[in-house]
């Protein structure tokens, strides 16, 4: 056996970063989870479409490389905080997308109850944090688990997700700033896809790479290319070890593109048609993974399949769960606002 | 339709009234997330960047807090900066710009300076936006002397009273609801101002009177109607203004109908209905009161996502006929 696996490394030993670190079962695990994220985000999408979820929503289809490849290295108790655009990360950290699903339709079997939505979604046990509906709002809030993580010793590690935009509030510079006076374990994620809702990051931001904010906090600033999944998760792996070793903060710009309009009411008068498309057909990160997977020996058109079909029903049963739960009674309508008294 | 009856959306109102300021006075200038090519998250700046161009109409980065002192800094030294935040919710991260700044820098400095800026709150519910852009803050700002913090509640009020900030050489801080945007009114062509600090009466009643503010005037206009049935006469008083506050047109209305029922959308406790209420139990009015003062406001909680809690958070014209009803039946 351990000949075996010696060839078998061996026979890796020249392949990207992921395909020496995991087991072809748990790539094709990733490989499920990007589809999971891409048909979560359409079934979301049609059924907005459709009047059964109300509100607005921030897709992530584009994104999807990022989300897994920043979780890859994640154990189950780590923490991360998301942004308004965090469908892609609550299903990368482990959620079920039955009770996402519910939580879209304002039920009790949601993650929040039907208090939250899209835009605060949330799996505390699995170490979600939540959404935010308040851009860098949930930066320095990850800072604050990371030091409870260090002083209570409990070896967690915290990734904070943010967009390009995000960058320019005060929030994002005094959280980068303690974090690295204090030494704590967090990784700053900037999920870079070019745009804060109409304005690009030259127009917004006077660094031309985001990464290089970091310099002056004094950490490692690494740009990734966010639509290959290798890359990203890579660069993650890295920042978990130094994060856990006890030497600090780092700064991951993980450059990505968001295929849909910023939310439901986008026009993209910011951006051409050309470049949209030129993503989608030449860029698209689920294609990408898939096809090294294939080129690499890693799944069959069989495997690719079998998880689109599984994924599918995954989704169609989410749905059904969703719809056929109960919404909240009107007499709950002020619980949790505080914590209640046994 | 008579030609003289123009009728645009409140959205369209404030814009017009942008662009009347803007060819009036070149000081004054818009600011901004995504004010410009996207037309403003609630299309209220709509095309303004390709009549303005983008010197007068800035995007700025998505910094409430910088961008608000920026707007206040220029607006000290000579400029008419309108910022609009994109929702109210993220004054909470400009409050030191707006309190400590804005507010308070003519009084620190002895009445040296003015602070000429207008700043503009998309606010409230109904939107299915859930509890971080839902809210309704305005008593907050309210609260603090130096500004003065408006509610109009129709297209026209929208256009004039915008105007008449701009024109105001204190800040001024406008709360507008994001459902009114789409209500549609008669609102004059060209330049003219509706006072700021001065309520409106839209209904005359002798039964009950209902101070109402922002989309609430709407809805205490319906409830009146409904109830006009049952012979019960509301008087329904516009507020308007918050800060400074119209206490003699509340005062006479009150005198006049000797019962008073305060509607408004933000949160019950400490907030519009308290101040109204105390005002009148102040005044000469409370003689005449024959009913005790009722609020309607929010419930006690952020807003929620489900779409049936969410509404039945604020006030809804149900619930305004209902205690209507009850104060002038002396159910109270
Ligand atoms: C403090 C604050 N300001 C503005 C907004 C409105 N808003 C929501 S998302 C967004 C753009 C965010 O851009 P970015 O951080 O790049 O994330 P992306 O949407 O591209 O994922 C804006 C302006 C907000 N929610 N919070
Ligand atoms: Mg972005």
């Amino acid at each position: 056996m351990a000949g075996a696996s010696k060839a078998v490394a061996d026979s890796r030993a020249n392949l990207p970063f992921v395909y020496r670190q995991y087991s072809p079962e748990q790539l094709r695990q990733v490989l499920h989870k990007m589809y999971l994220i891409r048909r979560f985000e359409e079934g979301a999408e049609e059924c907005y479409m459709r009047g059964l979820i109300h509100g607005t929503m921030h897709l992530s289809i584009g994104q999807e490389a990022s989300a897994m490849g920043i979780c890859m290295p994640l154990a189950e108790d780590d923490q991360i905080t998301s942004t308004h655009r965090g469908h892609g990360h609550c299903i990368a950290k482990g959620a079920e997308v039955s009770r996402m699903f519910a939580e879209f339709f304002g039920k009790t079997t949601g993650y929040c109850k039907g208090r939250g939505g899209s835009m605060h979604i949330a799996d505390v046990a699995k170490g979600n944090l939540g959404a935010n509906g308040i851009v860098a709002g949930g930066i320095p809030i990850a800072v604050g688990a990371a030091l409870s993580s260090k002083m209570m010793k409990t070896g967690k590690v915290v990734v904070s997700f943010f967009g390009d935009g995000a960058n320019n509030e005060g929030a994002f510079h005094e959280a980068l700033n303690m974090a690295a006076i204090w030494k704590l374990p967090v990784i700053f994620v900037c999920e870079n896809n070019g745009y804060g809702m109409s304005t690009s990051t030259a127009r917004s931001t006077a660094v031309k790479n985001i990464a290089e904010r970091a310099a002056a906090y004094s950490m490692p600033g690494v740009i990734v290319n966010g639509n290959i999944f290798s890359e990203v998760a890579e660069a993650s792996f890295k920042a978990v070890e130094r994060a856990r070793a006890g030497e600090g903060p780092t700064l991951i710009e993980s450059k990505t593109y968001r295929h849909r309009g910023h939310s439901k009411s986008d026009r993209n008068r910011y951006r051409t048609k050309e470049e949209i498309e030129d993503w989608m057909a030449n860029r698209d990160p689920i294609t990408l993974f898939e096809t090294e997977l294939r080129d690499f020996g890693f799944i069959d058109d069989h495997g690719i399949q079998a998880i689109r079909d599984a994924v599918a029903k995954e989704i169609a049963d989410g749905i059904e769960f969703a719809r056929a739960s109960p919404a909240p009674e009107i007499a709950t309508l002020e619980n949790y606002v505080y914590t209640e008294h046994a | 339709m008579d030609a003289a009856v123009r009728e645009l959306s409140y959205a369209q109102a404030i814009q017009e009234a942008m662009a009347i300021a803007m060819d009036m006075d070149e000081r004054v200038f818009l600011m901004g997330e995504d004010i410009g090519v996207y037309g403003g998250a609630f299309q209220v700046t709509g095309d303004l960047v390709e009549r303005y161009g983008t010197d007068r109409v800035i995007d700025t980065p998505i910094s409430e807090l910088g961008g608000a002192g920026v707007a206040v800094g220029a607006a000290v030294t000579g400029m008419r900066p309108i910022f609009e935040f994109q929702f109210s919710d993220f004054a909470t991260l400009a409050m030191e710009q707006i309190v400590n700044q804005a507010a308070k820098m003519r009084f620190m400095l002895g009445g040296e300076v003015s602070v000429p800026v207008v700043m503009r709150f998309p606010a409230g519910s109904g939107t299915g936006a859930a509890a971080q852009h839902s809210q309704s803050l305005e008593a907050w700002l309210g609260h603090v002397p130096g500004l003065k913090v408006i509610q109009p509640a129709t297209p026209h009020d929208a256009k004039g009273m915008l105007l008449a900030a701009v024109a105001d050489p204190d800040p001024v801080m406008i709360f507008e609801h994001k459902l009114l945007y789409k209500m549609k009114g008669h609102v004059p062509e060209g330049h003219y101002t509706v006072p700021i600090g001065k309520a409106e009466i839209r209904r005359e009643g002798r039964d009950l009177t209902i101070v109402a503010t922002s989309i609430m005037v709407q809805k205490a206009l319906d409830a009146a109607a409904a109830l006009e049935g049952e012979g019960i006469d509301i008087e329904v008083v516009d507020l308007r203004t918050i800060r400074p506050i119209d206490r003699q047109t509340i005062i006479d209305s009150v005198k006049k109908t000797s019962r008073l029922l305060c509607v408004y959308e933000a949160v019950k406790t400490l907030g519009i209905g308290a101040e109204v209420s105390a005002l009148v139990a102040e005044s000469e009015a409370f003689d005449y009161l024959d009913a005790p003062i009722v609020r309607l406001g929010g419930a006690e909680t952020p807003i929620p996502y489900n779409p049936d809690l969410e509404k039945a958070t604020v006030p809804q014209v149900p619930d305004i006929i209902a205690a209507a009803r009850d104060l002038v039946k002396g159910v109270r």
